[in-house]
């Protein structure tokens, strides 16, 4: 198997450096830096890189919107990685920090940026130290900063740490809280890169993204391209969790059936189970079944079957597993994680959740799944961002492919509260210790 | 629905949420920016916000890194803590309260100094005994003020799961019996489970996979033995100045790399 990201991943001592630079780092950013700006463009777009955050959006393109002139434009390296599922950018920053510092330098180069950030999660505090290192050090080597290798190039990079939300690996709401607001995602158009951070063009990528960029400059787009499927070229990071003996980060070759990603390098579920479900691309995909297995692991197959790439981040639940368990997990997520400004989000998540819950209490009928579908529908492509189709995407794709399971579970549910005791079923409801005494008007 | 501390109870119909009658004072006038004559800040508070606004163009990006610091200096972004914030940062304090109350990582109700314990309970972690966990560590923390246990969306660990984070420490995977030694490490101010911190943990290796038992867990930890030294970064400085053989692995400088240098 072809590794470009994770051919020295386990080196110790990788994020320092020295390390780095003996093997060969910091090369490609020599050698982007002596062809011309548009050239380098031309190498990513030859490529066929395309955006690993989760949209699967050309990188080169994104790259080429960016207006010309003199003007403040800025980059942002989104490592808010919050997708439930996904850890592949955990690993990248944690062990090899100057794989992304240079591929930042080489973007900014391509679309001459002057200011740079990383928006990384609050949580990865491990990370944010090891990147804070990493940049200090790269600093002094002269790779960032001012006149960087004597070429005249000024490109500051900052380390932002978020404090906990999913909401802010959106990209608009991403731009909001590092401008030190709530991370309210915006109205597109304008998209970013005509107005975004400070209301400057801004070009935003993943850390993935960036991270490859280097080994693009390094081996040449044509070869590059070579790599993967037509369409979805390159290699990828996809992050197995859940039912598989063997969970964590593999880099694999675009176009792989997914059967070897789950089976062959994860292991399978263990204790000999089947594969019940899966999501192929974080939790915010539709999920498959063990009849999908076999299909291809890239971009357009993937979206052929009704699901997503997405982040790369594979679940697996076997067979033992309850649905409703993870639906209800789900929703009770995008719930918490919806910021509030759009009404189908803010309202559909919570009713969702609701629905869930009370088919776990036993209150709800069949019907109550035709009002959850519709509940769904209804929330898609009604919002300023995705994070309420998130939700309702593999909430739907759940009830329309596991309806006789939830309906069964309805009614064991139902089954068990009709033989509880009175007395619990009220006890639930009831909580006098926080109602207090109702005040007279 | 796991309960646990933080857990929304849920009320009889017809009843009223707490607070529900508390009424704004409409008459007040709202906070201005602060005066630096009457809130005096702590200097080093002072000296990490101002750092933290040089670095951005516009000086209100650092109100998460300056939310933080007071944070750490109070227990909770207390009123007091977002006066201090909005002084240095001339911000009013309802701005500030407004980004304080958008996040999770930023506490706004009243606690003492403390503890953090995340524990992931999201679809990964929960398949594999999240909430298992959660419960025992509940139970293991008991009253203790001091130490924050709370349940916490994905933290981007699955492939430790179920895993934990502790003052920012990843740890995993985590057994429900292992809540107790957590609550033990804490108290005694020793590191919390070294042996299962994610700093430690290795990427699997692709190649691997025919040499692991059927139902065995990835569990490596540690530097792996395969790999070949290539040189002493990474240890401390005092083995660096250990003897030992060159390196392992050869010099990747290209020839045109020469030329540069």
């Amino acid at each position: 198997m072809r590794t470009i990201l994770f051919e020295n991943i386990d080196e110790p001592g990788l994020n320092t450096l020295e390390v780095y630079e003996r093997r060969g780092g910091y090369r490609a950013l020599r050698k982007a830096l002596s062809m011309s700006s548009d050239e380098v463009l031309s190498e990513l777009m030859d490529s066929g890189l395309r955006g690993r955050g989760g949209a699967g959006f050309q990188m080169g393109r994104k790259v080429s919107f960016l207006p010309h002139g003199d003007m403040e434009k800025y980059l942002v390296c989104n490592a808010d990685e919050s997708e439930p599922g996904t850890f592949k950018d955990r690993e990248l920053m944690q062990k090899s920090p100057h794989m992304l510092i240079e591929g930042i330098m080489i973007a900014a180069y391509a679309g001459e940026i002057g200011r740079a950030f990383i928006y990384i999660r609050g949580e990865y505090q491990l990370q944010a130290d090891i990147l804070e290192a990493a940049i200090a050090e790269a600093e002094r080597a002269g790779y960032i900063g001012q006149d960087i290798l004597g070429t005249g190039l000024n490109v500051p990079l900052v380390l932002h740490r978020g404090a906990g939300a999913y909401i802010c690996g959106e990209e608009t709401g991403l731009l909001d809280s590092l401008e030190g607001k709530r991370g309210n995602p915006r109205l597109k158009p304008p998209f970013p890169a005509i107005e975004g951070l400070y209301h400057g063009p801004t070009l935003i990528n993943n850390v993935e993204t960036l991270s490859t960029v280097p080994a693009i400059i390094n081996m040449g787009a044509a070869e590059y391209a070579k790599i993967g499927t037509e369409t979805s070229t390159g290699t990828k990071l996809v992050s197995i969790s859940g039912d598989v003996k063997r969970p964590g980060n593999y880099e694999i070759e675009l176009g792989i059936p997914s059967r070897e990603i789950i089976y062959g390098l994860a292991g399978g579920p263990p204790s000999g189970r089947e594969v019940k479900f899966w999501f192929p691309g974080g939790s915010s995909s539709p999920v498959l079944t063990r009849d999908d297995l076999d299909v291809p692991y890239d971009f357009d197959s993937l979206a052929k079957a009704g699901t997503m790439l997405g982040s790369g981040a594979i679940i697996v639940a076997d067979e033992s597993r309850r649905v409703l368990d993870t639906a209800l997990k789900l929703a009770k997520f995008y719930a918490h994680e919806s910021c509030g400004k759009c009404v189908p989000c803010r309202e559909g998540t919570r009713w969702t959740h609701k629905m869930l819950e009370r088919i776990c209490t036993g209150e709800a009928t069949p019907m109550d799944l035709d009002i959850m579908a519709s509940v769904q529908e209804q929330i898609i492509g009604n919002c300023l961002c995705v994070l309420g189709d998130a939700m309702a995407m593999p909430i739907g794709s759940m009830v329309k492919k596991f309806r006789s399971e939830l309906e069964a579970d309805i009614e064991a549910a139902r089954v068990r509260a009709e033989g509880a005791p009175a007395a619990d079923v009220v006890a639930l409801g009831v909580a006098d210790e926080f109602a207090g005494p109702l005040p007279v008007h | 629905m796991t309960g646990g501390r933080d857990s929304v109870p849920r009320f009889e119909h017809g009843s009223r949420v707490p607070g529900w009658d508390e009424a704004v004072d409409l008459t007040k006038d709202p906070a201005v920016v602060p005066d630096p004559a009457t809130t005096p800040v702590p200097a080093e508070l002072r000296a990490e916000i101002e750092a933290a606004m040089a670095k951005y163009p516009d000086r209100r990006s650092a109100a998460i890194p300056a939310l933080h610091a007071a944070q750490a200096v109070h227990g909770y972004c207390s009123p007091a803590a977002i006066d201090q914030v909005a002084t240095v940062m001339r911000l009013t304090p309802a701005y500030l309260t407004s980004v304080a109350t958008f996040y999770d990582m930023l506490e706004t109700a009243p606690r003492p100094p403390h503890d953090d314990i995340f524990v992931c309970t999201n679809i990964s972690c929960s398949l594999l005994g999240a909430d298992e966990l959660f419960d025992a560590m509940i139970r293991a923390a008991g009253t203790d003020e001091t130490l924050h246990v709370r349940s916490f969306e994905c933290l981007g660990a699955c492939d430790i799961a179920p895993m934990a984070s502790v003052n920012g420490e990843y740890i995993g995977p985590l057994e429900p019996a292992d809540a107790e030694r957590i609550v033990d490490d804490l108290r005694a101010g020793r590191p919390v489970l070294p042996e299962k911190q994610i700093r430690y943990r290795r990427s699997v290796d692709p190649g691997a996979g025919t040499s692991h038992a059927a139902g065995e867990r990835a569990t490596e930890f540690g530097v792996p033995a395969a790999t070949p030294r290539a040189d002493t970064a990474g240890l401390d400085p005092a083995d660096a100045a250990a003897d030992r053989p060159g390196p392992a692995a050869p010099l990747e400088y290209p020839a045109e790399e020469n030329e540069d240098a």
